[in-house]
C-alpha cells in the first residue's frame, strides 16, 4: 500500500521524539544528581549553610 | 468553601520542595508504568483491532498519534498558563519549576502534532500544508513555545526570566482558543472537532475506543516527564544554590 511510508514515518518520527523526551530527562537527572554529590563531597552541603 | 479547606493546605504542602520530591519520587513509578502498559494496550488496539476507514483506509492510524499530540500540546500550555499564574499572582515557589519543566514536553508534542498532521495531510488532502486557520494557529503555538524557551535563555537571572516568561505566557494563551475553536470561526480545509462535541462524539465505537486510551497512555507520559523534569529542576536549583554558596566562600577565604 503506498500510504505505508506515511504512516510508518508518522509512527517513527514519534517514537523518536518521545524517545528523545525520556532520554534527555533521564541524563539531566543524572548530570544534576552527580553535580550535587559532587558538591556535597566538597564540603558544601545544605547544612554549612547555618554553620 | 469546602474544597479550599482541602485543595489549599494540599498546594501549600506541596510548596515545601523536599516535600514534593519524596511525594513525586513515589508517584513517578507508578505514573510511568501505567503510562507503559496503557501505551502498549492502545498500540496493540490501533494496529491488530481498530478497522481501517472507508474512505481513508489504513492512513486513518495516523490519527491516534495526531489527535493525542495536539491535545496534548493544549494541556501543557494550559500548565504552562496556570504556573505564570502560580508565579505572578501567588508566587508559589514551584510554580516556576513547573512551567520550565512544561515547556519542552509542550514544544515536543506540538512539533509531533504539526509533523503527523502534515504526513496524514499529504495522502489526504494531497498537500502537506495548508495556510488554513488550524494549522496556522497549531504553527503558531509552536512558535510561542520555542519563543518561551528562547526567553529563559536570554535572561540569567531566574527571578526576572520566570517573571518575563510567565507574562509572556499568558499573553500567549490567548492562542488555546483559537487552535481549539478554529475550525468552527472559520472554513478550514482541518475537519471540525469530533470527539468533543455537544451532541456526543461522531467517531464509532471501534475507533473511539483506542483513540481514547492512546489520548490516556499520551497524557501520562507527558505527566511522567513533567514530573521527572520538576525533580530535575528542583536539583539544578539546588546545585546552582551550592555553586554560589562555595564561590562565595572561596571568596571570602582569598580575602
Amino acid at each position: 500500500m503506498s500510504h505505508t511510508f506515511f504512516i510508518a514515518f508518522s509512527y517513527i518520527l514519534t517514537a523518536l521524539v518521545v524517545a528523545g523526551l525520556i532520554l534527555r530527562a533521564v541524563i539531566d537527572h543524572r548530570m544534576q544528581v552527580r553535580a550535587l554529590a559532587d558538591l556535597e563531597s566538597r564540603g558544601i552541603g545544605r547544612r554549612s549553610r547555618r554553620g | 468553601m469546602p474544597l479550599d479547606r482541602y485543595i489549599q493546605p494540599m498546594i501549600r504542602e506541596l510548596a515545601n520542595p523536599t516535600r514534593f520530591m519524596s511525594l513525586s519520587g513515589t508517584l513517578l513509578p507508578w505514573v510511568g508504568g501505567l503510562a507503559a502498559i496503557l501505551m502498549i494496550v492502545g498500540l496493540y488496539m490501533v494496529w491488530f483491532a481498530a478497522p481501517a476507514d472507508y474512505q481513508q483506509g489504513e492512513t486513518v492510524k495516523i490519527m491516534y498519534l495526531h489527535v493525542p499530540a495536539a491535545w496534548l500540546s493544549l494541556f501543557f500550555y494550559m500548565i504552562m498558563a496556570t504556573s505564570a499564574l502560580g508565579t505572578l499572582v501567588w508566587r508559589h515557589p514551584l510554580a516556576d519549576v513547573s512551567q520550565k519543566a512544561a515547556a519542552p514536553i509542550g514544544a515536543a508534542f506540538t512539533l509531533i502534532c504539526l509533523v503527523t498532521g502534515s504526513l496524514w495531510g499529504k495522502p489526504m488532502w494531497g498537500t502537506y500544508w495548508q495556510w488554513d486557520a488550524r494549522l496556522t494557529s497549531m504553527l503558531v503555538m509552536l512558535l510561542i513555545y520555542l519563543g518561551i524557551l528562547a526567553l529563559w535563555r536570554a535572561i540569567e537571572e531566574p527571578n526576572r526570566a520566570a517573571r518575563a516568561v510567565s507574562i509572556l505566557t499568558l499573553v500567549g494563551a490567548v492562542n488555546v482558543p483559537i487552535v481549539k475553536f478554529s475550525v468552527d470561526w472559520w472554513n478550514t480545509l482541518h475537519q471540525p472537532a469530533s470527539v468533543f462535541r455537544i451532541d456526543g462524539p461522531t467517531i464509532h465505537a471501534s475507533m473511539l475506543v483506542p483513540l481514547l486510551i492512546m489520548a490516556v497512555a499520551f497524557s501520562l507520559v507527558g505527566i511522567a516527564l513533567h514530573l521527572a523534569g520538576m525533580r530535575t529542576e528542583i536539583l539544578r536549583r539546588r546545585v546552582r544554590t551550592l555553586t554560589i554558596l562555595e564561590a562565595e566562600r572561596l571568596d571570602a577565604q582569598a580575602a
